[in-house]
């Protein structure tokens, strides 16, 4: 049931253009430090390298016709089989020119990125959150703490490589009257449904030298 | 004899406080009644909303957007909804469009029943809240007359809604809306001009223009400090761009300018209410696309293509083509946005939801710094803050 064949998001010509015009306007301001610029799906999308980003968004908010003066969210992504595995990811938004665009940058595990808490007030709590869900250190943040999670959690739970179910699982001893932390125990093993496709992704799914393999399947 | 030193001390409120609206533990440093600095300690309701999402189908995803602002439950499965649908590039039917529209604005004077109310027990008073809950009930009740549940709908699916309204629904709708502008004036009466409500709310929690951008604030609260920006308007989504509204802003941008902010959106939604049940057109109410949306129940017992889509969609579910969006909706309490990145299988792969109460939180520190104890209680309420969103 994969729809490659479906049209595109109806996107009229008009902002089409508008938000291509803003695209090369935002590639011109940011000049050298334009990893890539784009208009996909109706959305601007700039990646530039994390060591810039404090000074990409000083300009695209200081630039009169770009005017990107809302950061109105930022999180990451995990690709744990890329190098640099994280994508960092501010959805700004510019009220002048009723418009969005995210910036991107990769980094990699353990690679700090500059904290724009001087330049929003809101990345405060959503750089605490990034660290937090994925591990990704921010420099220069004033008070880079675990947000979401409980005190004294362990780990990054957004990352790919964290579990569903977690490591702990917390219960009130009576005993010790206080409440403890101990490792997951699941009555039932976790199951997590594979639905893909049988019919339509069966090629990946078997190996060459598997037994009952021959072409008639492959061809399912 | 010297002057006496006043140590700042620490303070805890919360995390069980009828007033800090859900689980919310502040940690005060305070100088005798001042707020030195607010510390929120959040994520007592986290249930790792975000993690489960990548775990499920896409059709899986949806409920757990009612469980995010309870308050106004549908408004959010629509961001859900909408992301969908731009990524799969599929056109809902007009009359779902209106029926959506229909029940966001439905959800949005849930919304500000339930916050105005509290916020006025916060403050107070008393009456507003055993009022409000009534009208709620009444509202909840056209809830569960088009999707079965009260609270957590399901109701809006990407490529439409999941079942067409019953007949009266619509009269009863607007029999209600007739009437409900009464309360809306008996609700003023109580507090607008009540000198005790004006007292605890004019001059406290001010957000100026600069600091609301700075601070990500949406919604209502943005719009409080004088700020005309409403994405039903400038970003209209589904019918919104047929809708006759205007967008209330308020001047002064303290907890009072947001209280009559809400008041006046809550009469604005019923102009909408109006003229969607009016314009209501006939149709289907979900997109006629089986790859998407369920095949109905008729054709089920009929047509074996209906049945195996209806088997596939139901386990498998449908997939959603590669690629990065941001799509965003003017809930209630403000922008609430989904950032979804999918990778062609029927399960997203990153969703990042963008709740607006999460910014409100990260700004109570800002706003209540320098003010008394009582204040800060009067400025949660005004903000419009609930858990189930912020800790996602």
């Amino acid at each position: 049931m994969t729809e490659t064949n479906m049209p595109d998001m109806p996107v009229t010509e008009d902002t089409e253009t508008a938000l291509i015009t803003m695209a090369d306007h935002i590639a011109d301001v940011v000049d050298t430090m334009t990893v890539s610029c784009a208009v996909v799906r109706g959305e601007i999308e700039l990646r530039v390298n994390p060591a810039d980003i404090p000074q990409v968004l000083t300009l695209l908010r200081g630039d009169r016709q770009a005017a990107f003066n809302q950061l109105i969210d930022l999180t990451a992504v995990d690709y744990p089989e890329r190098e640099a595995r994280f994508d960092v990811v501010y959805l700004m938004l510019s009220m002048n020119n009723n418009m969005r665009m995210r910036l991107v940058a990769a980094v990699a595990e353990g690679q700090a990125i500059p904290s724009v808490t001087n330049l929003f007030l809101s990345a405060n709590w959503a750089e605490r959150e990034v660290w937090d869900m994925f591990g990704i250190f921010f420099s220069g943040h004033p008070d880079l703490r675990r947000l979401l999670t409980d005190y004294g959690f362990e780990g990054h739970p957004l990352r790919k490589d964290f579990p569903l179910t977690g490591h702990v699982e917390v219960r009130y001893d009576d005993t010790q009257r206080r409440v403890v932390n101990e490792p997951v125990h699941l009555v039932q093993e976790f199951r997590d449904f594979d639905f893909l496709s049988p019919w339509e992704g069966m090629q990946t799914q078997i190996a060459p030298d598997a037994p009952g393999h021959d072409d008639s399947e492959q061809k399912g | 004899m010297a002057e006496m030193q006043i140590k700042p001390i620490t303070m805890n409120f919360g995390p069980q406080h009828p007033a800090a609206h859900g689980v919310l533990r502040l940690v005060l440093e305070m100088d005798g009644e001042v707020i030195e600095r607010a510390d929120p300690h959040i994520g007592l309701l986290h249930r790792g909303t975000e993690k489960l999402i990548e775990h499920k189908t896409y059709l899986q995803a949806l409920p757990y957007f009612d469980r995010l602002d309870y308050v106004s439950p549908m408004n959010q499965e629509h961001a859900w909804a909408l992301s969908v649908e731009k990524a799969l590039g599929i056109e809902v039917p007009r009359r779902a469009q209106y029926i959506r529209v229909l029940y966001c604005e439905i959800g949005r004077i849930l919304n500000h029943l339930l916050n105005l109310t509290t916020f006025a027990i916060d403050v107070g008073a008393m009456t507003p809240l055993l009022w409000g809950f009534e009208e709620r009930e009444h509202l909840m009740g056209f809830y569960e007359r088009a999707c079965g549940a009260r609270l957590h709908a399901a109701y809006f699916r990407p490529g439409g809604v999941h079942q067409d309204l019953p007949d009266d629904l619509l009269r009863d709708i607007r029999n209600w809306a007739q009437k409900f502008p009464d309360f809306i004036n008996d609700l003023e009466t109580l507090l607008t001009e009540n000198r005790i409500f004006k007292q605890r709310t004019v001059d406290i929690g001010v957000i100026s223009y600069e600091d609301a951008l700075s601070l990500g604030v949406t919604g209502p609260c943005l719009r409080g400090s004088g700020v005309a920006w409403d994405l039903r308007k400038t970003q209209p989504y589904d019918a919104y761009d047929e809708m006759d509204f205007d967008i209330p802003i308020g001047k002064t941008g303290d907890c009072y300018a947001r209280y009559l902010v809400r008041v006046e959106e809550m009469r604005q939604s019923l102009r909408i209410i109006e003229q969607a049940i009016d314009g209501m057109p006939s149709g289907p109410v979900i997109a006629q696309n089986n790859k998407v949306t369920p095949p109905d129940r008729g054709q089920m017992k009929q047509s074996m293509e209906a049945l195996i889509h209806h088997f596939k969609l139901y386990t498998e579910g449908f997939h959603v083509p590669e690629g990065e969006s941001y799509t965003a909706v003017e809930a209630p309490k403000g922008e609430f946005g989904v950032y979804l990145v999918s990778d062609g299988t029927n399960k997203p792969y990153r969703c990042k939801i963008r709740a607006p109460g999460f910014y409100f939180m990260a700004a109570v520190d800002h706003l209540s710094r320098g003010h008394m104890l009582a204040d800060s209680v009067a400025i949660i309420g005004s903000l419009d803050i609930v858990f189930g969103e912020i800790d996602r």
